[in-house]
């Protein structure tokens, strides 16, 4: 009799199911980071600096993945983005005093300005979008590979430049005097942030379209889709997410070098973005967190860890952890091309909502 | 005219490096489509194995290179990308870029990262001077090997049944397996031949930079890597011309710049390339069968 007294779904039911499903991986994506801040905040002071950074870097991937998830181009801007960010957060946070001895030929309208902390990177981030958005109404005509090698030429040049402007930067020396405010809290709330501001992008028409003409770029333009427009908004928005992220790495490093925005970090968010799956966010965030464990737990091994109970103390060579890292990714992309949580991703939760969730049938 | 001398050996001589990198690269990219970076620890390896056996007679050392640089390419063909032939062109980019980490941090945990001296090639470090200019030895033999090679390379690809056939495979894959050419041998000799061509830059470029360290070859590679996307990637005459075109550019900006301007000169560099592909998204000399037909 309980069988039959179940309601048949109404519209109603469906829509909060339809919604409730499309939520779920925004959910538990928060309640993952939440979950790592509170591990976080019981370990030692070296293991949070290490997850401090993780987060930094979801949010890194999260920007990432917000154009070349969406749209299937190839992007090895980011970085670039992120030394902006960096460099802009620290210049306008900078205590006056301090730029009077770091920095002596700023000119004047930036040797005087000290704004509050908080806008640091978010500055960052709009200028890096400002950036991005002349320079992106060009590039996102390019897919493919030559997408790929005018990104990262991209990259390449704000390197170049942020190493020589010698007067704004400090060329090639690194920069100090601006204030290491980023912690576990903050760094786990702008981690969040940019999570939910990629779902919000993911869930608009706007990537639904511009996944469309991931999917066939022919017949999403034949559809009369605007292919070029829509990349370009994915664009200034990953920019954006990117340059708060260059701002919170600074904040958290507390010096600058334009050494750090170069290939090795291009490198580290491409493959946390591949290992993850480059198709859904949940495979971003997945992807950050499992290669910084695993660089992580690589890098403890190096320096020694002791087996319980037994006393024997196991240590690898410097060095080794490095190696093992690499062949380990390679060993993922092999395994899994398409990254180990795949381009199903996001819709995990149906499995569950069918099984538990409102207007089951 | 003693400067334009000296500029033009020092623009073929750059050039030169480029475009064997750039075919390198390219051979390997018109049979699987495979943008290789680690192709730079080609160079890189064979570089170090110069450096072990850096007291044995020349002709050894190169051998010992060549050798170690070919099967290194075949190894990684075999365990890496093969795997991945069936993935699409990003993730093999980025599984060339982790081979390319994994061989650098092999060589990092074999050898340190320290610069170590080297010099292969010391009966070249002696100038020459023509029409006036001053000019070493090396630059011009870097000169003649490169050309040199290049003319062997076309050779090889038009005058010989395997050079047919991989030819046949750059232009349409599925077809020429169709009309019997086998994927494996030729994908394995785009690999082994790359190899090649990357031992003969690493024996040039060590001589010109003196030393060897574990990221050798990585500038080169990533120029190079440009030049061919230039020249359109997958065409191996694109390749020789973007390599070349990079050569000439670079050493141009270098000697026409003004001195404030002069440590931009790469960004200038990286600039031209982005409005190249703004023009011409398929290089300028684009592979046939490289696009997509709906």
């Amino acid at each position: 009799m309980t069988l039959l007294a179940r309601p048949e779904p109404t519209p109603l039911r469906i829509a909060a199911r339809e919604a409730a499903r499309r939520a779920l991986p925004l959910v538990v994506l928060i309640l993952g980071i939440l979950a790592i801040m509170l591990l976080a905040g019981q370990a030692g002071i070296v293991t949070q600096r290490r997850v401090v950074l993780c987060l930094i870097s979801v949010v890194m991937v999260v920007g990432l993945y917000i154009f070349m998830g969406n749209s299937g181009v190839l992007n090895f801007s980011a970085v670039g983005f992120m030394a902006i960010g960096a460099y802009t957060a620290a210049l306008l946070t900078m205590p006056v005093t301090a730029k009077r001895t770091f920095l002596p030929d700023l000119p004047a309208w930036l040797a005087t300005a000290e704004l509050p902390l908080l806008a640091g990177p978010l500055l960052g981030g709009l200028l890096a979008a400002a950036v991005a958005l002349p320079i992106g109404v060009p590039l996102m005509r390019l897919s493919g590979i030559a997408a790929g090698i005018a990104t990262f030429s991209l990259m390449f040049i704000v390197y170049v430049v942020l190493g020589n402007w010698n007067s704004v930067t400090g060329g090639q020396a690194s920069l100090m005097g601006f204030k290491a405010w980023v912690g576990l809290g903050s760094a786990g709330v702008f981690a969040i942030g940019a999570v939910i501001l990629a779902w919000l992008y993911q869930e608009s028409r706007w990537a639904l379209a511009l996944r469309a003409s991931r999917e066939d770029a022919v017949a999403a333009r034949a559809s009369g889709l605007r292919v070029v427009r829509l990349r370009l908004g994915a664009f200034v928005l990953s920019a954006f997410v990117c340059g708060v992220g260059g701002g919170l790495y600074g904040h958290f490093q507390g010096t600058l070098r334009v050494e750090s925005f170069y290939l090795d970090l291009t490198f580290l968010y491409v493959a946390m973005l591949v290992v993850g799956g480059t198709r859904s966010l949940s495979g971003a965030v997945a992807g950050t967190v499992a290669v910084s464990a695993l660089a992580e737990a690589l890098r403890q091994i190096e320096v020694g860890v002791s087996i319980p109970g037994t006393g024997v103390l196991i240590s690898a060579p410097a060095g080794l952890g490095d190696v093992v890292l690499a062949a380990v990714m390679l060993l993922i992309l092999i395994w899994r091309p398409q990254g180990v949580i795949g381009g199903r991703g996001d819709s995990y939760g149906r499995a569950w909502l069918s099984a538990f969730g409102p207007g089951r049938r | 005219m003693s400067g334009l001398v000296q500029i033009l050996m020092d623009a073929l001589s750059l050039g030169g490096l480029y475009a064997l990198t750039a075919l390198g690269i390219g051979i390997v990219f018109s049979v699987m489509r495979l943008a290789n970076f680690a192709h730079a620890e080609l160079i890189t390896c064979a570089a170090y194995a110069l450096f072990a056996l850096s007291g044995q007679p020349v002709v050894m050392a190169v051998a010992a290179a060549v050798l170690l640089a070919m099967a290194l390419a075949a190894l990684t063909e075999r365990l890496a990308f093969r795997p991945l032939r069936k993935a699409d062109p990003a993730t093999l980019l980025i599984a060339s870029f982790t081979v390319s980490m994994l061989i650098q941090k092999l060589l990092v945990f074999a050898f340190g990262s320290r610069v170590k001296p080297i010099d292969p090639l010391p009966m070249l470090s002696q100038p020459v001077w023509i029409a006036g200019a001053q000019v070493s030895l090396l630059k011009i033999v870097t000169i003649v090997t490169c050309l040199g090679l290049l003319l062997l390379m076309m050779v090889f690809l038009r005058r010989t049944s395997v050079g047919l056939q991989m030819r046949a495979a750059a232009e349409d894959f599925t077809m020429s397996r169709l009309v019997g050419v086998r994927a494996d041998t030729v994908i394995v000799l785009a690999f082994v031949l790359s190899g090649v061509l990357a031992t003969v830059v690493a024996v040039l470029f060590a001589a010109q930079m003196g030393f060897v360290q574990p990221r050798l070859g990585l500038p080169l590679v990533l120029v190079a890597f440009v030049a061919a996307v230039i020249g359109g990637l997958g065409s191996l005459p694109g390749a020789v011309l973007g390599g070349f075109l990079v050569g000439v550019t670079i050493t141009l900006l270098q000697a026409l710049l003004p001195a404030e301007l002069r440590p931009f000169r790469e960004a200038f560099l990286f600039g031209a390339v982005i409005l190249v592909l703004l023009v011409k998204p398929d290089g300028l000399l684009p592979a046939r069968g490289m696009k997509d037909r709906v």
